[in-house]
């Protein structure tokens, strides 16, 4: 099922991949081992003449062991996938890069627009450069502001493994760094009327001068 | 016993306050939205399937599509599992296993279940008015929901916050009656500790949904506001806040799924005990676990935003509420399977369902870790991961353990059985299909595949031949799914007449709804029952026995169990 | 011979009557009505420090007379309670029509309030602050409606003696609506 996952493109998927496999192998595991153990009692505790069921209440210390022994074992797989989990989640949302290559993203019905600092350098400023497509510099901090004109949006790069939803009010911040070069496909994960369906767009990751040059002739 | 009154057509079908007849209107109105529910899943798959590389083809208008999966999601949850599991079982079952006439209070019963039905007509006039149905998905988020003109719908929406309004007082209502009943109509000698589970799981989801509706009762109300009338409590451009309403919608939200999966988990409990001749496992753990689990159930909700804009700080609070929930659930499923060992299984087709559903449930169960794991969550929110998942829960609960519950309880309802060799059929139709429907769609999240979205193969990602094969998979296997529900309607209408009769007590079992005829008269008990023992005495080791009723009086001589009565004043 | 609608007083497995306990799980799910709404305006209130001055042109006077109105009825919906387990049908019944008529002012000082607030311009989209205010007291409005009603056929059917019980679960219902009211009055009109 691992293997339908896209090309790991930015720094960090591998890490999100990393806890998708590690929780796939510990429940995997358990689902595997309760099933069995299910369709097993199942099959051996099939009705045979002359053979009574078993008076089995579990109500003293060892029946309640016999419950509580596997689930402290799930607790501790919890804790295990928790400690697996929490740092990956700290690193894509809560530890921004101090500097990168700096983006506005600005979802609205039903278009993504793209806006890059102009030659001062600065986002906000009259000599912004808009555009339709996204296009980044590989292996370079990409920081990115998201936005909403009017209602929710998602903004979403399966090759990154990045999904941020857009909410109107607000600017919210977030980053990736693509590792190579190519061109991928943007969608909006957040139902946003009508044209949800066809709200895509283009990310092209290429080398330095060659965003330069494409943002110049915007 | 109650008093003898004139019935007409009209007070003995229709205008009914008997909680049996409650629970099968509440059941039939249930399973008629099933149908439109599953009609609407059909109309999904079929335009999925229909839709040609380069974002060709394709049945339906996007906006359409979005209100078919909005009205699939909504009727699913509220206008199927709820009254089905929750007001059809709970009204049917509750009085007759604590020993009582009826429930406590008769004709709020009644008023219930007609506040429901108004809910049905509302909603299904929704889809009818100009503008069209709500296509916000379930979860109607605003702005979209809250202005026609970023949805370009109007009376839809205003139609489909009212239908889903009523539809929560009605079960405000009926809630109250299941409580007051399960605490206070108990028969003499009955303690909490001898409640069947099934009991045990409607008490808890009636207190769960009582305490966690009204915000979004709030919420709905303010979302009405907002979209009819002006106000600007979700608007960002006059000081709102979209994501507040999340918080409104899932501190109910996920708190309603366990009110679904409660009664579900009664229904499995009770067949696997009197279907394979064995007592439950760890009784007293398994109502603990009901406990830990509702009061968890409140603090997890934020694991459906973890990428809303909420401050990313609070991801590692609720995924950890998240994960822990998993090991109250694991109680009362490890519970279950131990009950299963050792037994004399019969696999009739209650039994078959009630296996079917525990093991398609383990896999939703554990898929939802994944989810619940914020890291992990950044990639498959917002993906067919999460259909899948929740499919492999909801799904599970309300279609087999729900089947499983009519297989089992039929006969005491209509007096006559359901015929086991359709039965059969219904269920190994629907274990294959389910599974052929669903398992392709963890790959389609896995690939990447976002939510709502009507023609997938506008994306290059979404277009290859894997990703259609998947699709395809599932939309031929959703046929399948709906046209093995056939055998089971026709085995539901005809057996009403031709089923075989059905005694008593078919199964052999011990709890009090089997105490009484079937189907049981108006008033249930020719005498009110007492009880003297726990629920689930089969197979006892200390006598031949081979089941113990609760309400069989012991050997030798015993004291007569009494409940308090209260004067009718107000002198406490 | 028990008919439908009196079983709930007769059959009681806890000792408690059965219509006592059914209040309370109603008025729990009211409290979480009221809680989620009331949390949703205080997150609002503490992100928007500007509403401070909005929440002057809320007339504080009314406000906690309508408070002193409240208390007070719920005290005469007490002292009725007490009258009718002494069997004094008639000054329970008397003693409830007062607390109906404390809802009675409630409501006139009210509908003289939002008058007044909307003749100042202010009305429900005006503004989220006045928003949140005109929903929150008129969801409550609507429950002192709900709960006046409620006091008013009990009284009429205890001035001869009936449904005595009901005096109980009628000011158990009025006293939520007072605690909600004790709520909103800081929250809407004194955080300024």
């Amino acid at each position: 099922m691992l293997h339908y996952l896209p090309i790991q493109l930015s720094t960090y998927a591998p890490d999100i991949d990393g806890v998708i496999t590690y929780i796939y192998v510990v429940c995997g595991a358990w689902f595997v081992a309760a099933l069995g153990v299910l369709l097993g009692f199942v099959w051996h505790s099939r009705h045979r003449p002359g053979v009574r069921a078993k008076w089995l209440p579990g109500d003293d210390k060892r029946g309640t062991a016999i419950i509580l022994v596997p689930v402290g074992a799930v607790l501790f797989c919890d804790f295990l996938i928790e400690q697996r989990a929490t740092p990956v989640w700290e690193k894509v949302k809560i530890d921004i890069p101090g500097e990168g290559f700096d983006v506005k993203i600005t979802a609205r019905q039903f278009a993504w627009v793209f806006t890059y600092p102009g030659a001062d350098g600065a986002l906000g400023t009259a000599d912004d450069i808009t555009a339709n497509e996204l296009h980044v510099p590989r292996q370079t901090p990409i920081r990115f502001s998201l936005e909403a004109a009017d209602v929710l949006h998602a903004f979403y790069v399966p090759e990154l493994r990045l999904k941020q939803d857009a909410v109107p009010g607000r600017a919210i911040e977030g980053w990736f760094d693509a590792i190579g070069d190519g061109t991928f496909e943007i969608g909006c994960a957040e139902i946003c009327g009508k044209g949800h369906t066809n709200m895509r767009a283009v990310m092209v990751v290429a080398s330095r001068e060659e965003v330069d040059a494409w943002l110049a002739q915007q | 016993m109650s008093a003898h009154h004139e019935e007409s057509f009209w007070s003995k079908y229709v205008f009914s306050t008997d909680h049996k007849v409650i629970a099968k209107q509440y059941m039939i109105t249930g399973l008629f939205m099933a149908l439109a529910g599953g009609a609407a899943a059909g109309a999904i798959r079929a335009q999925l399937a229909a839709v040609e590389p380069g974002g060709t083809g394709g049945l339906l208008d996007p906006q359409f599509y979005n209100s078919v999966v909005t009205l699939h999601g909504t009727i699913m949850v509220f206008w199927v599992a709820m009254p089905v599991l929750v007001a059809g079982f709970g009204n049917l079952l509750i009085p007759l296993m604590v020993g009582a006439e009826d429930m406590a209070f008769p004709r709020l019963n009644m008023a219930s279940y007609w506040v429901f039905f108004a809910s049905t007509v509302v909603l299904l006039l929704s889809m009818l008015v100009p503008g069209g149905g709500a296509a916000g998905g379930w979860t109607s988020y605003p702005p979209l929901s809250a202005d026609p003109a970023y949805s370009g719908v109007n009376w839809g929406i205003t139609l489909w916050i009212l239908a889903v309004a009523l539809e929560f007082i009605a079960f405000l209502m009926g809630g109250v009656n299941f409580i007051t009943t399960a605490i206070n109509m108990r028969a003499p000698g009955m303690s909490m500790w001898d409640l069947p589970i099934f009991v045990w799981e409607e008490l808890a989801a009636s207190v769960v949904f009582m305490l966690s509706v009204g915000p979004l009762i709030a919420g709905a109300l303010m979302l009405l506001a907002d979209h009819q009338f002006g106000t600007h409590f979700f608007d960002p451009k006059m000081g709102g806040d979209p994501v507040l309403f999340q918080h409104l919608f899932w501190f109910f939200g996920h708190p309603e799924v366990y009110v679904i999966l409660f009664p579900a988990f009664g229904i499995a409990a009770e067949i696997i005990t009197s279907h394979s001749r064995k007592t439950l496992y760890g009784y007293r753990m398994v109502v603990w676990s009901i406990i830990a689990t509702s009061l968890l159930s409140f603090i997890v909700w934020a694991h459906h935003q973890f990428v809303a804009g909420i401050d990313p700080r609070l991801a590692t609070p609720f995924s950890i509420t998240t994960i822990l929930i998993s090991v109250p659930v694991a109680v009362s499923m490890f519970s279950f399977i131990a009950t299963l060992y050792g037994g004399s299984i019969r696999f009739t087709s209650a039994m078959l369902f009630a296996i079917g559903f525990f093991a398609c449930f383990l896999l939703g169960g554990v898929t939802g870790i994944i989810n619940g794991a914020a890291a992990a969550d950044i990639y498959i929110h917002d993906s067919y991961y999460v259909v899948a998942h929740f499919h492999y829960t909801l799904y599970p609960l309300v279609f087999m353990a729900g089947s499983a519950g009519i297989y089992h309880w039929y006969p005491k309802m209509f007096g006559r059985h359901l015929d086991e060799r359709l039965g059969k059929v219904h269920f190994w139709g629907t274990m294959v299909f389910f599974n052929l429907v669903f398992l392709p769609q963890f790959n389609l999240g896995m690939m990447g595949h976002h939510r709502r979205i009507a023609v997938p193969t506008e994306f290059d990602f979404l277009s290859t031949p894997t990703a259609l094969l998947m699709q395809d998979i599932s939309s031929w296997a959703m046929a399948g799914l709906l046209l093995v529900q056939v055998p089971f309607i026709y085995n539901f209408f005809a057996s009403m007449a031709r089923g075989e009769k059905a005694a008593a007590n078919p199964w052999r079992a011990t709890t009090l709804e089997w105490a009484c005829p079937s189907p049981p008269p108006h008033g249930n008990f020719a005498e009110p029952p007492v009880c003297f023992r726990g629920p689930y005495v089969y197979s006892p080791p200390d006598r031949q026995a081979d089941f113990v009723p609760q309400d069989q009086p012991p050997e030798g001589d015993y004291q007569l169990p009494q409940n308090p009565i209260v004067a009718p004043s107000a002198a406490k | 011979m028990v008919d439908s609608s009196t079983i709930q007083v007769y059959r009681t497995s806890t000792g408690l009557p059965t219509g006592r306990v059914a209040m309370w799980w109603f008025l729990a799910s009211e409290v979480a009505i009221f809680g989620g709404l009331i949390m949703s305006f205080i997150m609002c209130r503490v992100a928007h420090p500007e509403w401070s001055e909005y929440a002057e042109y809320t007339v504080n006077a009314a406000g906690a007379f309508n408070t002193i109105v409240l208390l007070t009825s719920s005290l005469s919906a007490v002292l009725a309670h007490a009258a009718a387990a002494r069997r004094e049908y008639a000054r329970a019944a008397n003693l409830l029509w007062a607390t109906v008529g404390g809802g009675l002012v409630f409501l006139c000082v009210k509908a003289y309030e939002y008058s007044h607030e909307i003749h100042e311009g202010f009305t429900p989209v005006t503004n989220l602050f006045w928003g949140f205010y005109f929903f929150m007291t008129g969801l409550h409005g609507l429950h002192v409606i709900i709960g006046m009603s409620a006091l008013a056929y009990v009284a009429t059917k205890v001035r001869h003696g009936k449904l005595v019980e009901g005096v109980e679960y009628a000011g158990m219902y009025w006293h939520l609506v007072d605690i909600i009211w004790i709520f909103l009055f800081p929250l809407l009109y004194l955080a300024s």
